[in-house]
């Protein structure tokens, strides 16, 4: 079987990156089809702890995540369902006067982003949420901050995207892409042949591999984020809540579930490999009981991983291709880009139809690895 | 070489009948078992002090289960028995423990799973009023505890351990109000051929029934629609024959419609499934022996697919033998044939029983849209079938995605037997079509406080 289709746009990888760039670019009127070799948004972008967060980001990364904050609060309009999305805050803790420090020398740094972080003392926090463990030093809140459920977002920007006419093909795997100087040509297996003008590849952990075929060396590598549920429990947590130096983070959704996440699972490049890993479980385990006692009590029903792509210093690629006009990446976002999405989205979408965006991004362009070498 | 170092996952007929044949040969296996005693399900013992005899306790099987409890206890110096331990986790190499509230980790160079079987359910209208068992819960309540599930039940569902709960209950002493067989008396004579291929057992099955008519038990066959009602606890049951609706008042209700695998442990060991047509679920792949896909990892009993203790019994002692050959030790190639002859016919007498005791067709069909499938997350049948519509959903792992089915306490242990039906029937596709659900540890919840304490532990030592 053999089928040719000609776009605007091809897109490889249909996570959130790619789903909203084809969304993005639709209600530009351009021309989409997007290959996915499994389903639309299962790997990265389905297994995620699902934070929507801006607290704890590089600078660099905060235009661009304000950017998507503002989409944030639109997705019902955008996409046609909140996706469990709710602003919940988030609190980032300091277990010693070192740590509290740091909080406060990053709410310096970003400053004039409009994240609004509220620095909490030993006492102004234990009165404000009185479930917290003993040996806290300070937290920093940014209330704006909140998660969403990462199982439903993927799969409603495909959907949305589908229903605005891009052509979205699920389990099909890329082969090659070339350029012949004109145009893209994407063999998948099965047969599928695309050419096109423009090419994003959104292919996550996979996405260094297609920028090689472009003669771009990225030294991207496969992360497992470790997580787990409890069964629901009574309401008791309101924010997402982090530690200073990362090691574990919570929120408790609606229904009262507890989702945790710390450490790293094991695995290969493919998502049937990954596997949840029981020592960084327990070890999460007891620093989530150190600072939500609460959590003593409760049983763990489930824990997986999957498959996440990150970059040595841990910012993602975003940007044009240095070596061939028309070929855009977007991936490797080293465990940090759920809240980034929707705005990666639409500076692609920018980059293919203008030539460029007004978000900045030159801190994730590609050519910061052929420089360094 | 290294002492191989075996696990056998189980105190079934199976794994008790597997651990035997590795220490008559000198191995020591563990022999991990979430129970307080062995037998499994269907030799469960109850609980030290309790008094009932075999024969009260296991009716016509009392002389197997007393012959099974009885190898166990002499095997008991010879193997390492860890009791009332469940196994959690499997990562390919070594298994997680919670023993008796501890967390452990078991290496292994070889694993037998011999991981049983829970009952398929099949929602319908008042399945979830306190008063509806399974049949396996019910027959576990009277074998443990020696206690009954009412003072008037009803059993409804298909498959022989509807008419095998109905007879012990009976005989307990238990009222029961009615049977109601959802598979027809048409079906089970077109089955008899195959049934024949196990004569005593089709003639105990043939004893139940009569048995049971005799003492006035009212046994319908052919019904559908069942339902249940009543305020706070079950009140009645109502159902359909011939088109022609009945109710009947009771205070108790266990239902089934047939067996499923408990394959958790060896889809985290990394079996390669497929799908049986025959036990209409995915299994993993096996030889005759029971060697599954995995060097090294085996499979026996109900836990590779359905077919009863004596079965069980016989599997057991195939894979042992199977893996004594391929720890290259020399075994009687006439005892393996022996017992694939016997494994063989009893899967023909197995066939029949699935032709006589189908599960019921039209359920997918004809489950209400209010209907609770998930009862872990409270999902419904429609919400599934909106999905599915919705999103163009044609795979469970996604269904599951999107909806949170099979995402509670039971991990779809309960559910995806009924969720799986649901959305084969709403997207056109059949049950192959549509995947498995993939595991994930832990199979069963596991504390909190327990990995903590094992993660303060290591900090300190």
């Amino acid at each position: 079987m053999s089928e040719r289709l000609t776009a605007d746009v091809a897109i490889i990888g249909g996570g959130l990156m790619g789903c909203s760039a084809a969304l993005a670019l639709r209600r530009m009127n351009l021309s989409v089809v997007l290959l996915e070799q499994g389903w639309c948004g299962a790997q990265a972008s389905g297994v995620n702890y699902g934070g929507v967060r801006r607290q704890g980001r590089p600078v660099v990364q905060l235009p661009l995540s304000q950017r998507a904050y503002a989409i944030w609060q639109r997705l019902p309009q955008l996409i046609g369902s909140d996706c469990e999305y709710a602003i919940s805050g988030h609190l980032k803790l300091a277990r010693n006067e070192a740590e509290l420090a740091s909080l406060e020398d990053y709410r310096g740094q970003a400053d004039g982003f409009g994240l609004q972080l509220e620095i909490l003392g030993r006492e102004a926090l234990r009165q404000r949420y009185p479930w917290l463990g003993e040996n806290i030093a300070g937290g920093s809140l940014c209330p704006g901050d909140g998660h969403a459920n990462p199982r439903l977002v993927a799969a409603a920007f495909a959907l949305a995207a589908r229903n605005h006419g891009a052509d979205l093909r699920e389990g099909t795997t890329v082969e090659s892409a070339v350029f012949d100087g004109r145009q893209f040509t994407v063999c998948a297996a099965g047969g599928l042949e695309v050419k096109a003008k423009f090419l994003l590849n959104c292919a996550g952990a996979w996405g260094a591999k297609f920028a090689e075929q472009f003669g771009e060396q990225v030294p991207e590598y496969p992360i497992f984020p470790n997580m787990w549920v409890t069964e629901p429990m009574p309401k008791l947590v309101e924010p997402n809540v982090g530690i200073v130096g990362g090691g574990f983070y919570v929120r408790q959704v609606a229904r009262g579930n507890f989702v945790l996440g710390g450490g790293r699972g094991t695995g290969q490049l493919a998502i049937a490999s990954t596997r949840p890993d029981s020592a960084a479980m327990f070890a999460s385990m007891r620093m989530a009981c150190e600072f939500i006692p609460a959590l003593r009590n409760a049983l763990v029903i489930r824990s997986w991983t999957g498959v996440e792509g990150a970059l040595p210093d841990h910012q993602p690629v975003l940007g044009p291709s240095v070596t061939t006009p028309g070929l855009f990446h977007a991936f490797g976002f080293s465990g940090g880009g759920f809240q980034l999405a929707p705005a990666v989205g639409e500076v692609l979408a920018d980059l293919v139809a203008h030539g460029a965006t007004a978000t900045p991004i030159e801190a994730f362009s590609i050519g910061r690895f052929n420089a360094a070498s | 070489m290294n002492e191989p170092r075996i696990v056998i996952v189980g105190a079934g007929p199976a794994g008790v009948r597997a651990a035997e044949v590795l220490a008559a040969v000198g191995l020591r296996p563990v022999l991990v078992d979430e129970n307080q005693r062995a037998g499994g399900q269907i030799y469960r013992q109850p609980p030290a002090g309790f008094v009932r005899s075999a024969k009260q306790l296991y009716g016509f099987e009392s002389a197997k289960a007393d012959a099974l409890h009885h190898t166990f206890s002499q095997l008991l110096s010879h193997i390492d028995y860890r009791p009332e331990t469940l196994v959690w986790n499997c990562d390919g190499r070594q298994l997680d423990l919670l023993d008796r509230g501890q967390q452990r980790s078991l290496p292994y160079s070889h694993l037998m799973l011999c991981t049983g079987a829970i009952d398929r359910v099949l929602p319908f209208p008042g399945w979830l009023l306190p008063g509806v068992y399974t049949l396996g819960a019910a027959q576990v309540a009277l074998k443990a505890q020696g206690c009954v599930i009412g003072s008037r039940i009803v059993m409804v569902g298909s498959g022989p351990l509807l008419y095998l709960l109905a007879y012990q209950y009976a005989k307990a002493g238990a009222s029961i109000a009615a049977v109601l067989d959802t598979s027809s008396f048409s079906g089970k004579l077109q089955a008899t051929a195959d049934l024949l291929k196990q004569p005593l057992t089709l003639a105990k099955g043939l004893y139940f029934l009569a048995w049971l008519r005799c003492h006035g038990v009212k046994v319908v066959e052919g019904v559908d629609k069942i339902a249940v009602s009543g305020e706070q606890k079950v009140k009645t049951i109502s159902w359909h024959k011939n088109g022609r609706e009945q109710t009947l008042e009771c205070d108790a209700v266990a239902s089934g419609f047939g067996l499923r695998s408990e394959t958790q442990l060896a889809d985290l060991a990394g079996c390669v499934f497929e799908f049986n047509q025959l036990n209409q679920q995915w299994l993993p792949q096996r030889d005759l022996a029971g060697r599954s896909s995995v060097k090294g990892v085996y499979l026996a009993g109900d836990g590779g697919g359905i077919a009863g203790a004596d079965a069980a019994e016989l599997a057991g002692k195939r894979a042992a033998l199977a893996l004594l050959e391929d720890l290259g030790k020399t075994i009687d190639p006439r005892e393996g044939r022996r017992l694939d002859r016997a494994l063989q016919r009893i899967q023909g007498f197995r066939r029949g029983l699935e032709r006589a005791f189908p599960a019921p067709v039209a359920w997918a069909r004809e489950c209400a849209d209010e209907e609770i499938i998930c009862r872990c997350e409270e999902i419904t049948a429609g919400e599934l079938r909106r999905v599915v519509n919705h999103a163009g959903t044609v795979e469970m792992n996604r269904l599951k995605a999107l909806t949170r089915v099979g995402m509670g306490r039971c991990q779809g242990r309960v559910c995806s037997a009924a969720a799986a039906e649901i959305l084969a029937c709403s997207a056109g596709k059949s049950l192959t079509e549509i995947g498995r659900l993939r595991g994930q540890p832990p199979i069963k919840p596991f504390p909190v406080v327990v990995g903590v304490a094992l993660s303060s532990a290591r900090e300190t030592s």
